[in-house]
C-alpha cells in the first residue's frame, strides 16, 4: 500500500520500519541462502576445486556433460549426466522418497487414527509416539545400526526365533539389503511427524459430521471412506509433499548407516563424496544444482497447485 | 468554535471510495454522535479523526492545526475501542499508564493523573488486577479510564457498549452522559447503530449513509425535520411509515411519510379503513400492523395495551401536521408556513 | 459383544505395537549403554547388567564433554538470534502492508525447502572467506538458513493473529514500532517464542552435514558428528558400548523436552506445516 496521495507521515513511518525491520532477517538470508546458492550454480560452471576456489574458471556445461573426442575417431560423453553412479544416486533417491513417504503416510494415517480415539493412557501413548522424531537422526542411524548389526544385532535375533529368516542378515553392509535398512530406519524416525500432522488435521474435522452420520446411520468403514478421509487430504497432502522434498535430499541417515555403497547412495551424499572426498569441487557443485533444480520444480508447482494462503487473507 | 473540522475528506481502500467529501465542523465540548447502517464508514471516519488510517484526500484540522500529516498520539485524542483492546498482560494501572509513560511524563504526575481517573471511574480497587479477572463492564471503565488520563481535547468512542448486556449497557450510557458532563471541554465523538443511544447521548447527531453525510442536527431536528427519506426512515422507532402511489401524489409527493406514533387508530371511524393482521405487544405499548385498503402495510404504534384481535376492521387517522412529504428524489418537500 | 470385546482387544494390540516400535529402539540403546566387555556381545531384551563404564569412559576420557558444551553454545546461540530476527521480521510482515509483501513471504517459505546440499559449496566459500571456519560460530551462523524461516513462519502466523485493535491502542498511547514489540507483542508471544524455539533448537542439535562439513577438529564438534565418527582400530573394534552411551547421554535432554513440552512441539509443527 504505498500510494502517493494520502499517504500520512504515520504509514510512511510504518512502511519505513518495516524494513528496517525486515533488513535484519533479509540481509542474513542473503548470506547464508541466496549468495551461496549463486555461487554454487557458479561453481558448477567452472573447474573450481577446493583449494583454488577463486581462480575457478568458466568452462560452460562441461561438468555437466561433454563429449571428448579421444583423437582416433573415437570418443566418450562425460560430466554428471553421463555418469553411471550418478544416475545410480538419482534412482537411489527416488526410491527411498517413495517408498518412505508411503510407508510413512500410511502408518502415519493409522497412528493418528489410534491417537484420535478416547482411550485411557492415550497422553502416555503420544509422548511414547514423539520419541522417535526426538531422537537426533545420527543417534538414530546409530541405534539401527547396533540393532541391525549382523553378528551380535537383536534384530536377527528377533527375526530368526520368530522363523523370518534361516541365518543372520548383514542388513547394513549387504547391498541387498541396505536400501531397506535405511528405509526402516527412515520410516521408524518419520512416522511420527506424519502422525502428528494428520492428527492436527483430523482434529480440525468437526464433531458433528461424524455424529450426523451416526444418526444415519452410516457403518464406521464407510464414514472413513466418505467423510474422514476427503476432510484430512488436504492435510495429508501438505504432509507429504513437505515429507517428499524432506526425503529428496536425505543425507544423514544414508551417510552413518550405510557408508559408500552404491546401493544407497542418494544425490546428497554423491554431491557431497564429490565436494569434499574426491576434491571434484566443481563437479559436486554441478551435483548439487540438479538437486537444487530438482526440489524447486517441485516447490513451486506445489505451491502454484495449492495457491497458498501467503497473506493470511483467507479466514 | 469548532474543534474537529473536516473538509471535503475523502477516503479510498484501493480504488473502493468510502467516504466521499465529508465536510464536518464539530464544537468543543459537543457530544457528537455518528449514526447509520453497518458498512456506511462510521469507523472509518473516526479512525481517520485518529490518524490510524490516512486521509486520502481533504483536511482534518484540531483546534485550528491541520493534522492530516501529524501522529495519532501527537493530535490530542483519545480512543475507546470497541473490544476495550486493553494490554492483557499490564494491570489496569499499567494499562492507564501506558500512554503517559510513552509521552515521558514523571513518575509522580503518572501516578497523579491514573489515580484521578481511577477515582473518577471508581476503579480504584481495580488497579493492580489484570484484564482477565475483570468484568465486562469493568473493562469497559478501564478503557474509558485509559482514555482520561491522556487528558484529551477530543474522545472517539468506537460502538463502546456493543460488547455488554443489555442492562449494563443502559448504566453505562448513563456513565458516558455523565463523564461528558464533568467534562465540558472534551469534544466527544461517538460511533453506534443503537438509534437509543444516540437520541440520548448526542447533542447533535451525524447521519452517515454510504459515505455521505445525510444530515447533521439535533436529535429533534432529526426526528422532526429529516432532510431525506433515509434520515426519515432511520430515525425514530419503530420506522416512519412510508406511503406512495395515489395517496402521495394526492398530497403533491412522490413518497408521504407518517410515523406510527402520529396515526390515531378507531374501530369506528378514521380516514384510512383496513383491516388489523399483526399486533405486536410490548407492554408499554403496542404496533399494530394494519393492511389499509387501497394504500397497503401501516404500522400503527397505539399507546399501552391493545387488545385488538387480527381481522378485525379499524380506521386510521394521520396527524396531518406531523406527516412528511418528499420528492422523487428523496429530498422534503417544505410546508409553506401556516 | 463378543464382537465388541474382540474389537476392543484388537485395538489395544495395536496401541501396544505402536507403543513398542516406537520406544523400544530406545530402550535397547539403554540397555546396551549399560553393559560392558562380553555382555554387550550376548542379545538380551531385559537389563542383565548396569554398569557404567561406558558412561564414565565417554564423560572422562577424550572431548565429548566438550563437544557437548560446543552443542549447547550452538544450539542456545542459534535459538537466541533466529528468534531476536524472527521477531522483528514477523512484525513487519504480518503488521504493515506494503508492497510485495506476500512474494517476500513466499521466498523465505521456500528457502525453509531448500535442499542444504544446494548451498553447500557456496557456503563454504563464505566460511572460508569470513574466516570461520572450524569455528562454532560458522554453525551459527549457517544454521540460520533453516532456523529463520521456520521461525519467521511461525511467528507470523501467530502475530497476524493477535487483534489488531491492541496494537491501535498502542500507537493511539504514543508507542513506537520498537516499543509496541517490546511491551505490546513480546509478552503476548511468549507461547509461540517457546514453542519455535524449542523446535529451532532440537534442528540445531541434530543437525549433521554442515556441522561434519565445517568443523575439522575434534574438539570444535558437535555432538552428532562425534557419535558418527566414533571408530575403532578395525570394523570389529567399533566400540557400540560407548556409541550407545554417547546416544543416550545426547538424547535424553530432547526426549525430556519433548515430551515436557509435548503440547506446545505438536502445535508449533502443525502451525509451521498444515496452516501454511
Ligand atoms: N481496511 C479496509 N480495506 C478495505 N475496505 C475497508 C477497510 N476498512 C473498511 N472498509 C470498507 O469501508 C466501508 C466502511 O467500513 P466501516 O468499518 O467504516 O463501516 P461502519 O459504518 O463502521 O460499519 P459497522 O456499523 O458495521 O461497524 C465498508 O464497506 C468496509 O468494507
Ligand atoms: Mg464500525
Amino acid at each position: 500500500m504505498s500510494a502517493p496521495e494520502g499517504t500520512s507521515r504515520l504509514s510512511r513511518q510504518r512502511i519505513r520500519s518495516a524494513w528496517l525491520f525486515l533488513a535484519p532477517m533479509l540481509i542474513v538470508l542473503f548470506i547464508v541462502a541466496a549468495w551461496p546458492l549463486g555461487r554454487t550454480i557458479w561453481f558448477s560452471f567452472t573447474d573450481a576445486s577446493l583449494d583454488l576456489m577463486s581462480e575457478a574458471e568458466f568452462i560452460g556445461f562441461r561438468n555437466y556433460l561433454e563429449w571428448v573426442d579421444f583423437g582416433d575417431g573415437e570418443g566418450a560423453w562425460y560430466g554428471l549426466l553421463a555418469d553411471q553412479r550418478w544416475w545410480r544416486s538419482v534412482w537411489n533417491t527416488v526410491v527411498f522418497a517413495t517408498v518412505s513417504v508411503t510407508f510413512e503416510t500410511i502408518f502415519g494415517l493409522i497412528i493418528a487414527l489410534v491417537l484420535h480415539q478416547q482411550f485411557a493412557g492415550r497422553g502416555l501413548v503420544r509422548a511414547a509416539v514423539l520419541i522417535p522424531w526426538a531422537i537426533p537422526t545420527i543417534v538414530s542411524a546409530k541405534m539401527w545400526a547396533w540393532m541391525m548389526h549382523d553378528q551380535f544385532g537383536i534384530l536377527n535375533d528377533m527375526f530368526m526365533a520368530l522363523g523370518l529368516i534361516a541365518e543372520p542378515v548383514a542388513w547394513t553392509a549387504s547391498p541387498d539389503t541396505a536400501m531397506i535398512a535405511v528405509l526402516i530406519v527412515d520410516i521408524w524416525k518419520t512416522t511420527p511427524f506424519m502422525a502428528l500432522l494428520i492428527l492436527a488435521g483430523l482434529q480440525m474435522v468437526p464433531e458433528d459430521i461424524y455424529e450426523a452420520a451416526r444418526l444415519d446411520g452410516v457403518p464406521p468403514w464407510r464414514v472413513f471412506r466418505k467423510l474422514t478421509l476427503p476432510l484430512i487430504m488436504p492435510a495429508v497432502l501438505v504432509a507429504v509433499v513437505f515429507r517428499a522434498l524432506d526425503a529428496l535430499r536425505v543425507f544423514d541417515i544414508v551417510y552413518v548407516l550405510t557408508p559408500n555403497t552404491d546401493a544407497t547412495r542418494t544425490m546428497s551424499v554423491y554431491a557431497r563424496e564429490n565436494l569434499f572426498d574426491f576434491d571434484q569441487f566443481a563437479y559436486g557443485s554441478a551435483a548439487s544444482t540438479v538437486l537444487f533444480l530438482v526440489i524447486a520444480l517441485i516447490t513451486i508447482t506445489f505451491i502454484m497447485a495449492t495457491r497458498m494462503d501467503l497473506e493470511g487473507k483467507r479466514q | 468554535m469548532a474543534t474537529v473540522e473536516l473538509h471535503k475528506v475523502c477516503k479510498r481502500f484501493g480504488s473502493v471510495e468510502v467516504l466521499h467529501d465529508i465536510d464536518l465542523a464539530l464544537d468543543r465540548g459537543e457530544f457528537i454522535v455518528f449514526v447509520g447502517p453497518s458498512g456506511c464508514g462510521k469507523s472509518t471516519l473516526l479512525r481517520l479523526i485518529a490518524g490510524l488510517e490516512d486521509i486520502t484526500s481533504g483536511e482534518l484540522r484540531i483546534d485550528g492545526q491541520p493534522m492530516n500529516d501529524v501522529l495519532p498520539a501527537k493530535r490530542g485524542i483519545a480512543m475507546v475501542f470497541q473490544s476495550y483492546a486493553l494490554y492483557p498482560h499490564m494491570s489496569v494501572y499499567e494499562n492507564m499508564s501506558f500512554g503517559l509513560e510513552q509521552a515521558k511524563l514523571s513518575k509522580a504526575e503518572i501516578d497523579r493523573r491514573v489515580r484521578a481517573a481511577a477515582t473518577m471511574l471508581q476503579i480504584e480497587e481495580l488497579l493492580d488486577r489484570k484484564p482477565k479477572q475483570l468484568s465486562g463492564g469493568q473493562r469497559q471503565r478501564v478503557a474509558i479510564g485509559r482514555a482520561i488520563t491522556r487528558d484529551p481535547r477530543v474522545f472517539l468512542f468506537d460502538e463502546p457498549l456493543s460488547n455488554l448486556d443489555a442492562a449494563l449497557r443502559v448504566d453505562t450510557r448513563l456513565e458516558i452522559a455523565a463523564l461528558s458532563k464533568r467534562l465540558p471541554d472534551t469534544t466527544m465523538i461517538y460511533v453506534t447503530h443503537d438509534q437509543v443511544e444516540a437520541m440520548t447521548l448526542a447533542d447533535r447527531i451525524v447521519v452517515l449513509n454510504a459515505g455521505h453525510v445525510e444530515q447533521v442536527g439535533t436529535p429533534m431536528e432529526l426526528y422532526e425535520r429529516p432532510a431525506s427519506l433515509f434520515v426519515a426512515g432511520f430515525i425514530g422507532s419503530p420506522r416512519m411509515n412510508f406511503l406512495t402511489g395515489q395517496l402521495a401524489a394526492a398530497e403533491g409527493a412522490a413518497t408521504y411519510g407518517i410515523r406510527p406514533e402520529h396515526i390515531a387508530l378507531s374501530e369506528t371511524a378514521g380516514d384510512w379503513p383496513g383491516q388489523v393482521t399483526l399486533t405486536e405487544k410490548l407492554g408499554s405499548d403496542t404496533f399494530v400492523h394494519v393492511a389499509a385498503d387501497g394504500i397497503g402495510a401501516i404500522n400503527v404504534r397505539v399507546e399501552g395495551r391493545c387488545d385488538i384481535a387480527p381481522g378485525t376492521r379499524v380506521f386510521l387517522t394521520p396527524d396531518a401536521a406531523a406527516a412528511h412529504r418528499f420528492d422523487a428524489a428523496g429530498r422534503p418537500i417544505v410546508r409553506a408556513a401556516p | 459383544m463378543r464382537f465388541a470385546t474382540l474389537r476392543t482387544l484388537g485395538f489395544y494390540a495395536l496401541v501396544l505395537v505402536i507403543v513398542v516400535q516406537a520406544v523400544f529402539p530406545f530402550y535397547y540403546a539403554i540397555l546396551t549403554s549399560l553393559e560392558d566387555g562380553q555382555a554387550l556381545f550376548e542379545v538380551n531384551y531385559f537389563p542383565a547388567t548396569l554398569n557404567l563404564a561406558n558412561y564414565r569412559a565417554m564423560l572422562t576420557e577424550g572431548v565429548f564433554g566438550r563437544q557437548i558444551l560446543n552443542s549447547v553454545f550452538v544450539a542456545s546461540v542459534v535459538v537466541v538470534i533466529s528468534l531476536a530476527l524472527a521477531v522483528s521480521a514477523a512484525f513487519a510482515l504480518s503488521r504493515i502492508r506494503f508492497r510485495g509483501r506476500g512474494l517476500l513471504l513466499l521466498t523465505i517459505l521456500s528457502v525453509s525447502m531448500f535442499p542444504q546440499i544446494a548451498v553447500l559449496s557456496g557456503l563454504f566459500e563464505v566460511i572460508r572467506a569470513m574466516g570461520l571456519f572450524n569455528s562454532l560460530w560458522s554453525l551459527v551462523f549457517s544454521y540460520m538458513i533453516f532456523t529463520l524461516p521456520f521461525t519467521v513462519w511461525v511467528l507470523t502466523t501467530f502475530m497476524r493473529n493477535l487483534p489488531v485493535e491492541i496494537e491501535e491502542a498502542a500507537i493511539m498511547d504514543g508507542a513506537s514500532p520498537v516499543t509496541i514489540i517490546r511491551r505490546v507483542f513480546l509478552p503476548l508471544m511468549w507461547p509461540a517464542m517457546v514453542t519455535t524455539g524449542l523446535l529451532a533448537f532440537i534442528h540445531a542439535w541434530n543437525e549433521f552435514l554442515f556441522a561434519l562439513t565445517f568443523l575439522s577438529t575434534d574438539s570444535q564438534r558437535t555432538v552428532p558428528v562425534a557419535i558418527a565418527l566414533i571408530s575403532g582400530r578395525s570394523e570389529f573394534e567399533i566400540p557400540w558400548g560407548n556409541i550407545m552411551a554417547a546416544s543416550v547421554i545426547v538424547t535424553l535432554p530432547l526426549v525430556a523436552l519433548v515430551l515436557i513440552f509435548q503440547r506446545k512441539i505438536v502445535s508449533g509443527l502443525t502451525a509451521g506445516a498444515v496452516k501454511g
